[in-house]
């Protein structure tokens, strides 16, 4: 194989949505297109890859997905990159990201980390991602022949395309494992998937005390809304569970409608919730930065509105 | 650590989308001071020595000076003008030449990315070009001998693992709270230490590196356009709640 794109992710629903966006691609460029399948599978494991249009699936079975990390999972990628696909397209959940610049490293490519766009323009792969902070959107190109591209979760809508493929099994001896994992435990208060949420209640600093998160939980009812929050509301103070966290280092979340209580509006929280259909914002603050993004917004304090906007939409089911 | 410019202070051009950035402060990113207090209380537990390694621009004299005055031992700093530009594989190299020339290292400690490009590859490639491990997004971290253990923050999960040492590992802002230097520390500061080199001297060729030679070309960066619609009420709070459940209803926003 030669020049071709490669798909990688630790998830088949992640490696649905990589390989939507890279078939567009490879047509665009004239490429093939095929995913990686790391672990122990049998042959059929490899059809949900072929629904979603990879024309080959290369199968590692010597890696246990329980024992990878960056340094095995970016020697994997290298040898089946280097006489190989020139993109690699890696779903950038941590140990996707980690990884995406180890392997750059030992191909000598070029790498943009945490894409949100990939757009073909003639010959040209231009790669969207934020830049300063969040401030700003910055459409780059990789000039190294090796081009390897981690693409923030769900910025894609998996569109299945079936292609009758072939599975070929790579033979792969994997480094010794120099970071031994003792424990693993899932974190307290998962299960919620706020990114999937189709109302979105965000709460920032104008909350004065954990207490009053009641009022924000009987509006939550009322919207049937998912509840989100800025970064010093869950890992500043604890009040809310750290899977609820919305911005640059939290979640991006795409919601129809998007609620904002007591937050300013700083970059690195908005960047979370630049994707809603609907913004609304209350804030004392007339002159927040929020407002500024907002379709709509109340200028007022919380604790007055959130109540009588509560018994509002209560009123109307009733 | 990375000097960044100050980006709560960044304006954007009405007109053309494009952000203003002349003149702005610098000062080093919030997790690579969450790195550098991490390092300074490993020190203060079991002895050793805090090296401060920053590339930047002749501003970065200083802003390390914050650096030494929280507790670093010493610093270096790679100032070159034709660094400006550099993109990741020019400033790892860059980086682990520097290393390589200070020659002792137990543990390398960076943020988990750089506040404005949060790209984290610097840490990944400067540990594939060192030959160690990587423990990346740490939250917790003990050190015992010559054996870290580390909590890494992993999306939904914990994970406990076990290093020996050499190794890089990166934090997250979670791990502690950044100390505020005194301004008796800060005083002393300009006493410790401050190695200041060109590239030459870390035997790199000024042509590989820079905007020139970066590897990604910057098409465009720009403000995201926001076609938001931006109808504020102000005023009577029951009149404004009215309409805003009045106007999400006809958007079709509600449950």
């Amino acid at each position: 194989m030669t020049s071709g794109i490669l798909v990688s992710s630790e998830s088949e629903d992640a490696a649905h949505e990589l390989l939507t966006k890279g078939r567009t691609l490879s047509k665009a460029f004239g490429m093939n297109i095929s995913a990686l399948m790391i672990g122990t599978r049998d042959e059929k494991s490899a059809k949900p890859y072929f629904d979603y249009g990879a024309q080959k699936v290369l199968s590692i079975p010597s890696i246990d997905l329980d024992t990878l990390d960056a340094e095995i999972y970016a020697q994997a990628l290298f040898d089946v990159a280097k006489d190989g696909p020139d993109i690699l397209l890696i779903n950038s959940t941590r140990l996707g990201k980690e990884t995406a610049g180890r392997v750059a490293q030992k191909l000598q490519a070029g790498c943009i980390t945490d894409a949100i766009n990939l757009t073909a323009r003639g010959s040209d792969l231009i790669i969207d991602r934020y830049a300063l902070g969040g401030n700003t959107v910055s459409s780059e190109i990789i000039l190294t022949k090796k081009k390897v591209i981690s693409v923030t979760p769900r910025s894609f809508e998996p569109q299945p395309s079936q292609v009758d493929g072939k599975v070929e099994t790579m033979d792969f001896n994997p480094p010794t494992r120099r970071v031994t994992v003792i424990e693993r435990r899932r974190k307290i208060g998962e299960s919620v998937s706020i990114e999937s949420a189709e109302r979105l209640i965000c709460v920032g600093q104008g909350i004065a005390k954990k207490e009053d998160l009641a009022l924000i939980n009987k509006f939550c009812e009322a919207l049937q809304a998912e509840l989100g929050c800025t970064r010093a509301l869950s890992a500043d103070y604890h009040w809310i569970s750290e899977d609820r966290m919305v911005g640059i280092s939290g979640k991006r979340c795409k919601p129809k409608l998007n609620v904002s209580i007591g937050i300013s509006g700083q970059i690195q929280h908005t960047v979370g919730i630049m994707g809603s259909k609907l913004i609304v914002a209350i804030n004392k603050d007339k002159e927040a930065p929020i407002f500024r993004i907002a379709d709509y917004g109340i200028v007022g304090d919380l604790y007055q509105v959130i109540p009588k906007v509560t018994e509002k939409i209560r009123s109307l089911r009733t | 650590m990375k000097q960044v410019i100050d980006l709560q202070q960044i304006r954007i051009k009405k007109d053309t989308h494009e952000p203003v950035l002349e003149g702005l402060p610098v000062l080093f990113g919030d997790f690579d001071k969450n790195a550098l207090e991490e390092a300074v209380r490993i020190k203060e537990k079991h002895g050793g020595k805090v090296t401060v390694l920053s590339v930047g621009s002749s501003k970065l004299r200083e802003t390390v000076l914050e650096a030494l005055a929280i507790g670093a031992d010493e610093a270096y700093v790679v100032i070159d003008i034709a660094c400006e530009g550099s993109d990741t594989i020019a400033s790892a190299t860059t980086l682990a030449a520097a290393v390589r020339k200070i020659a002792s290292y137990d543990l390398i400690l960076v943020g988990e990315g750089s506040t404005d490009n949060y790209s984290s590859q610097i840490g990944s490639r400067l540990a594939e070009l060192l030959g160690i491990p990587q423990v990346t997004y740490v939250r917790e971290l003990t050190v015992d001998g010559e054996t870290v253990t580390a909590v890494r923050d992993i999306e939904n999960t914990l994970e406990v693992v076990k290093a020996g040492i050499p190794m890089l590992i990166s934090v997250t802002s979670e791990i502690n709270k950044p100390r505020r230097a005194a301004l008796a520390q800060i005083l002393r500061a300009s006493r410790k230490p401050l190695t200041v080199w060109a590239l030459k001297d870390l035997g790199i060729d000024p042509n590989t590196v820079g905007r020139a030679a970066s590897n990604i070309q910057v098409v465009s960066n720009l403000a995201p356009e926001q076609e938001r619609k931006k109808v504020i009420y102000d005023g009577d709070l029951d009149e404004a709640t009215g309409k805003l459940v009045d106007a999400l209803r006809k958007e079709g926003a509600l449950p």
